[in-house]
């Protein structure tokens, strides 16, 4: 048995806002660890803490802003892009990173995400896919896998799933990654890798919700989804980013990596991003 | 061939229409930003200012949407400078979104509606003056707002500058409710010198990043200090229900609270706030009501009443919300009856007659023309004989 283990501060302390915890995610929900790799990686980057500022709509992702001790705005449902466009133009000295669900990014705000990297706006956007509305309950959303059950598609999803890979690189995003929630030390590397370039970029993470998803899925627990990744996660960078769809299948390869980096080109991949024996070494 | 760079300030008298005296207004307001999508009749100013602005140092961009505009101006308002769209009543429906997301985080910003007729896509390139209540209610939930009403294109530029210094006063979004006659027509427009056009500053917070700033603490005016973005103050701002750090909180005492200040805040500043004129009152005992290009046709009808021997004058309101019922009380007392005359089926009535228990006629048309002054001559007769 393991006891409690009580701690009185936190590496991270300073960059989360204390007096808010504990926050309102479920049990197993892969939001924190996502939350970490962003404030780790914000940590590392060269820009000052200061003038890292975070955007996000609405939903359980959404709330990573207030729980982040930086200038951070929680704004309308889908509208993060475009709040985060106004804040950027009028101050490009900040680095602004959007965060948001599936169904804000994707869905009510999908207009927006096309525009946003047509332009190429100097963004990070982050998305946590897990595959539904989480926060209203599990209703099926524009990432939901066909045949996937939620609250909305009791006889399994029927309508065709984005591939967000392959859109955002169709898009022109100058880097785009899809890891889990998982695959942290990518997923903080990717975030970093993403600080340091300039225009639009994407990272995707997969990410457990079991309350809204995973159980109703055959993934279980939270745990259990991340048993799921370890298994069938497979870092192919050098799949074409239309190949690379998310079917959270346990007889289907899930397709992970960086689908592109430093430019507008599609698999435009460093050398040290490359597959290294099916793993990764970014 | 115009010079490839004016100064921001175009000091000096003009011959330019409405939507461009708007554009100007803003420029010499020190707009910073301005985010849109076409819309006729609103579409002159964003192009004036896709022109201007780069000449200026500041930053035009024409988003996807209206949805989208308004959220970048809220962003940009974030950011520090004062932001701007134009639009019209499709749009301004889909601005009504983000409106209401400015209101709850007290976002100070100008929304510049230029009406047509409506509902709908209505008459696109035609005159109305419709979305008085939209401008009012068209977010959901229960929040005061500014709106101003020009008449001329003189109005079109000085209150786009009032309105920037109104938002910034009490970190509103304020509402420029134009219409399409005011906005399309050319009138001489006077330019004073850059040291002439008022500003009033946001207030910012009296102490330094790190000293527990709280960015909804207010002291006496209701308003709280905005911090600027960027410079350490590290506060979260939601569109949620929240507390005075900002932190969303779900009770109903905060709630009631945070709602009623953000009212409280406008209300209290309502006397000094509505702005209007009055003409030939003195010894009216009928008061012809009428705002925007309306007001202009108007004048004729009470000429010509007056000429008829009829005691009438006008009363046109500047300032729409907060509605002027203060001053309607008063004239209430002196007035036998109200003719209010709109380009729309009697929203401005129909909120004047909460103020009076006198006979409220409405000269109402839907849209479409600048209301003649004919049936408002009529009116004013028919009222006379009572
Ligand atoms: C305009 C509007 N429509 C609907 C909602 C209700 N709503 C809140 S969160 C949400 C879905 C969020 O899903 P996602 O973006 O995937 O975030 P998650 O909760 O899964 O992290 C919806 C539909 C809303 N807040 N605003
Ligand atoms: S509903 Fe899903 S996404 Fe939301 S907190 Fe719970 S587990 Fe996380
Ligand atoms: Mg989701």
């Amino acid at each position: 048995m393991v006891g409690e283990l009580l701690v009185q501060t936190h590496p991270r302390d300073a960059l989360l806002r204390a007096d808010r915890l504990p926050h309102i995610w479920c049990p197993g929900c892969g939001l924190g660890a996502v939350m970490d790799c962003y404030v780790r990686a914000i940590q590392a980057s060269n820009v000052p803490l200061d003038k890292h500022v975070v955007v996000s709509g609405i939903g359980c992702t959404g709330r990573i802003a207030g729980y982040l001790n930086l200038d951070s705005f929680h704004t309308t449902h889908g509208r993060a892009i475009p709040f985060a466009t106004g804040l950027k133009l009028a101050k490009p000295e900040l680095e602004v990173t959007v965060i948001s669900g599936d169904g804000d990014l994707f869905a009510i705000g999908g207009n927006h995400f096309l525009h946003a990297a047509r332009r190429n706006t100097d963004l990070l956007v982050v998305c946590v896919n897990n595959f539904n509305y989480g926060m209203t309950g599990g209703q099926a959303g524009p990432t939901t896998p066909v045949g996937s059950r939620t609250s909305t598609t009791p006889k399994g999803a029927s309508d065709a799933p984005f591939n967000l890979q392959h859109l955002a690189i169709a898009l022109g995003a100058s880097f785009s990654a899809r890891w889990t929630a998982l695959h942290l030390r990518q997923l903080r590397s990717s975030f970093a890798r993403a600080l340091q370039l300039k225009g639009f970029r994407f990272v995707e993470v997969l990410s457990p919700c079991p309350v809204g998803f995973g159980k109703a899925n055959n993934l279980g627990e939270g745990i259990d989804e991340m048993n799921f990744y370890r298994s069938q996660g497979v870092v192919d960078q050098t799949i074409e980013p239309e190949m690379a769809r998310v079917e959270m299948s346990h007889t289907v390869p899930l397709p992970l990596g960086i689908f592109a980096d430093g430019g507008r080109k599609r698999n435009t991949l460093t050398p040290q991003t490359r597959r290294v024996n099916g793993a990764v070494t970014v | 061939m115009m010079p490839e760079t004016r100064p921001r300030v175009l000091t000096g008298a003009h011959f330019i229409n409405g939507d461009i005296a708007c554009a100007e207004g803003a420029l010499a307001a020190g707009l910073g930003l301005f985010a849109g999508y076409p819309i006729t009749p609103s579409t002159e100013v964003a192009e004036r200012l896709s022109q201007r602005l780069p000449e200026v140092g500041g930053r035009y961009i024409q988003m996807e949407d209206e949805l989208a505009s308004m959220a970048a101006v809220l962003g940009a308002s974030w950011g520090g400078v004062r932001a701007m769209t134009a639009t019209s009543g499709p749009g301004f429906t889909l601005m009504m979104e983000n409106l209401g997301l400015g209101v709850m985080t007290e976002t100070p910003c100008v929304v510049v509606d230029v009406q047509r007729g409506s509902p709908s896509t209505g008459l696109p390139t035609l005159v109305g003056q419709s979305d008085v209540m939209q401008a009012k209610w068209g977010s959901h939930g229960d929040y005061e707002i500014v709106a101003y009403s020009p008449s001329s294109c003189q109005e079109m530029f000085d209150l786009t500058i009032k309105a920037f210094n109104t938002a910034d006063r009490l970190r509103i979004p304020v509402i420029l409710l134009a219409d399409e006659v005011i906005g399309h027509m050319t009138e001489r427009v006077v330019i004073p010198e850059a040291s002439k056009i008022e500003r009033v500053e946001r207030k910012r917070p009296a102490s330094a990043p790190g000293n527990g700033y709280h960015p909804y603490a207010t002291d006496n005016d209701l308003v709280p200090p905005m911090a600027p973005v960027g410079e350490g103050y590290r506060f979260h701002i939601t569109g949620l229900t929240h507390d005075e750090k900002g932190y969303p909180v779900t009770d109903a005492v905060t709630h009631e609270r945070l709602v009623r200040r953000i009212n409280e805040k406008v209300l209290r500043q309502a006397s000094s706030l509505c702005e209007y004129e009055e003409a030939s009152l003195d010894d009216a005992d009928i008061v012809v009501v009428a705002y925007g290009c309306v007001s202009r046709s108007v004048r004729r009808a009470i000429r010509e009443a007056r000429e008829g021997g009829i005691r009438v004058g006008l009363f046109r309101p500047i300032t729409i919300w907060p509605f002027p019922g203060e001053r309607i009380r008063e004239l209430s007392a002196q007035a036998k009856a109200f003719v209010v005359a709109e380009l729309n089926l009697g929203q401005f009535g129909r909120e004047l007659e909460r103020f009076t228990s006198k006979p409220v006629v409405g000269v109402n048309r839907a849209g479409g023309e600048l209301l003649p002054p004919e049936p408002v001559l009529a009116a004013i007769r028919e009222a006379a004989s009572w």
